[in-house]
């Protein structure tokens, strides 16, 4: 999962990264409570799981009052490539000389740690220039390694040795947290010449979550995720209206490819892991009749192994106990097809050799 | 670089050639078992399990159980497992089997931390060994060796290499060449994680050099870059086989985990744009279907006649 700044920002506090003060809400009545504390001039900032969000409006400064009650409601109804605002961080102005790039992620295809520092920082990352890349197999960051780096970004004195002791502690929480990313853009040299974190990026890796019971509370899932994830499947919402559902990751991608090629919109991708068996695909059924925008559900399934029998079984029992009233359009390889098609025949389920005449029986079928 | 081959078949006039033994750990459990039978049913020579705890019985009246992979290894000789325990005990398992000497490690576990892939890579480095996976359907031989969770159907002997991060796409992919008679002489399944114990080059690197090879296939899907790392490869290397890609991903939302760990976009990063531009690059067609593999194979392969 990708945390909110303030929450990456809660955990570089605990690390000893220098912030400035700042205080987070979910209404502007807290809001107004933060504001007392906090005094003007502050920057109104919006917490969502995106970037890109100075762009799009969500980052304000705000002087006075009047602002700040005209500002506060603007940047929280925003909507950030599709992602609604989860809560408003307001933060101190800050006296900048020079904003800086730094981040640890894992270098997937080189299989270990690497860390980008940048003189120039405040931009996204695909546009930091000059940026020096070390790698650092599992993550560790000596005080030596700091200091080169901090030299090679070009940085002297008390700048540099905070620079480098924003680094180790920055290798710390990655390590102890198991993050696929951390990133500080801007890290900022102050007028002072102390340095700050003003932005906080941080990515887990969702398999450790067994091992970190401390990140769990920021962990947001719909309640239909949450049913998902119980039920071993992986589920991600999206905005059409057919639900596509199928076994294997790169199947299901595979499906909502071709689906979208084919003029029709997914409502959901659905993965119910590896194999399929008749529980596994009603419970899949349970989860998609609870997506009200659902017109239809397009089912790709590889079995392999599985019979297509069993699982014209869970469609069966789906329409005998009224769960779904939904047409459901169906490519099951695997053995006895021929007897799942009789099975369900005069049911709302269709059953097609290809998943090509699933699918376009599935764009015809709920557009009427 | 490690010869697949070699450890899969072995060398002509070896008393185990085309009969390597192979180590099922975690063998009692629902999943290692299931699989277990089926790989032997295949032909696979499974020779033993191993299951802390369980040493001494027997798996189907014939197998024998160990406590410990050392145990097995020194019983058996096999220089090969595949590993079924739960995620979290992966790394334990992992460092049991290549501190025993095992050369090829096929990783079947979802949901394994990064760290750990990463920790248990280390030790593979050290031992000159190669893990497959985690997160992988695993690794084949048609008709003569299955050390992974494949079903049998699609597959059938023959000249085409198929590397693929997805196991499903990979069944598709092979069901759709068998049918239009293009056999596989190996398949690879890389997995779906962010690390991978053998990336999409290293998997390139083992078939390459075949020598009856006629083509190459690679699945591939959003998230990281190995597919562009591979097209660069490809590019360098002067590889002149009839090769066509397949990238599944293309309509999904950036920055959402679509069902595999790896399968992310990060702004640009391991978008299906970017894959498919750089195989395009490579002069390597990338199809629209699956179904749309072999079709295009095929015209690869009458142009290179």
């Amino acid at each position: 999962m990708q945390l909110l700044e303030f929450q990456a920002k809660e955990l570089f506090r605990e690390y000893g990264i220098n912030l400035l003060e700042s205080i987070s809400s979910t209404n502007i009545e807290k809001g107004r409570e933060d504001v007392k504390k906090l005094g003007y001039p502050f920057v109104i900032k919006i917490q969502v799981p995106v970037g890109g969000r100075g762009k799009a409006g969500g980052i304000q400064k705000c002087q006075n009052d009047d602002e700040f009650e005209l500002k506060y409601p603007q940047v929280m109804d925003l909507t950030i490539k599709g992602e609604k605002a989860r809560a408003i961080l307001l933060e101190k102005m800050a006296d900048i000389k020079k904003e800086l790039y730094l981040s640890i992620f894992l270098n997937r295809s080189k299989r270990c740690y690497t860390i980008i520092a940048s003189a120039e920082g405040g931009v996204e990352i695909e546009s930091v220039k000059n940026q020096i890349i070390k790698e650092i197999g599992l993550g560790e960051v000596s005080d030596e390694l700091a200091k080169e780096v901090a030299k090679e970004v070009g940085l002297e004195g008390n700048t540099a040795e905070q620079f480098a002791d924003t680094l180790v502690k920055l290798s710390k929480l990655t390590i102890e947290k198991e993050a696929e990313l951390v990133e500080i853009n801007p890290l900022a040299i102050m007028q002072d010449d102390s340095i700050m974190a003003l932005d906080g990026k941080f990515v887990t890796d969702d398999n450790s979550n067994f091992r970190h019971d401390e990140l769990q509370k920021y962990q947001e899932k719909t309640e239909i995720e949450e049913q998902a994830e119980k039920s071993g499947f992986s589920l991600v919402e999206l905005d059409g209206d057919i639900a596509v559902v199928g076994n294997g990751a790169g199947l299901v991608m595979s499906t909502l490819d071709m689906l979208s090629d084919n003029g029709g919109k997914p409502a959901c991708f659905l993965d119910v892991g590896g194999g399929a068996t008749t529980e596994s695909v009603y419970e899949a059924l349970t989860l998609i009749s609870k997506l009200d925008r659902v017109k239809g559900i397009l089912v790709n399934l590889y079995g392999g192994i599985v019979k297509t029998t069993v699982v014209a079984e869970a469609f069966l029992k789906a329409y005998e106990n009224n769960l779904i009233d939904l047409p459901v359009f169906s490519r099951l390889k695997g053995t006895e097809s021929e007897k799942a098609t009789e099975m369900l025949q005069g049911s709302r389920t269709k059953i097609f050799t290809t998943v090509e005449e699933a699918i376009n029986a599935a764009v015809m079928g709920v557009k009427n | 670089m490690t010869d697949i081959f070699e450890l899969l078949k072995g060398k002509q006039g070896d008393s185990d050639y085309e009969n390597k033994g192979v180590i099922v750990q975690g063998i009692t459990g629902a999943y290692g078992s299931l699989h277990a039978k089926q790989m032997i049913a295949y032909g696979t020579n499974v020779v033993a399990g191993v299951t802390p705890g369980k040493g001494g019985q027997k798996f189907e009246d014939k197998v024998p159980v160990y406590n410990s992979m050392q145990e097995a290894v020194d019983a058996t000789n096999a220089k090969i497992s595949i590993l079924f325990v739960p995620a979290k005990f992966f790394l334990g398992a992992a460092k049991d089997a290549l501190n025993a000497g095992i050369k090829l490690l096929v990783a079947i576990p979802e949901h394994v931390p990064i760290r750990d892939t990463m920790e248990a890579l280390d030790l593979a480095n050290q031992k000159g060994a190669v893990i497959i996976g985690p997160n992988t359907p695993g690794i084949m031989i048609p008709e003569l060796i299955k050390i992974g969770i494949m079903p049998p159907m699609p597959f059938k002997a023959g000249k085409i290499a198929v590397l693929s991060k997805s196991g499903t796409l990979l069944y598709e992919i092979s069901d759709a060449l068998t049918n239009a008679g293009f056999g596989q002489s190996i398949t690879i399944g890389i997995g779906g994680d962010p690390v991978n114990g053998t990336r999409m080059i290293d998997a390139f690197e083992m078939v390459k050099d075949i020598p009856d090879l006629e083509g190459l296939v690679v699945v591939g899907e959003i998230g990281g870059d190995s597919e562009e790392i591979l097209a660069q490869r490809i590019i360098d290397s002067g590889f002149n086989k009839p090769t066509v890609a397949y990238i599944a991903g293309r309509a999904a939302p950036k920055e959402k985990r679509m069902g595999h760990a790896g399968a992310i976009v990060m702004g640009t990063y391991g978008s299906a744009e970017s894959k498919i531009s750089m195989f395009n690059k490579a002069n390597i067609p990338v199809a629209k279907r699956p179904a749309e593999v072999p079709v295009l194979l095929a015209g690869k392969m009458e142009k290179s006649d």
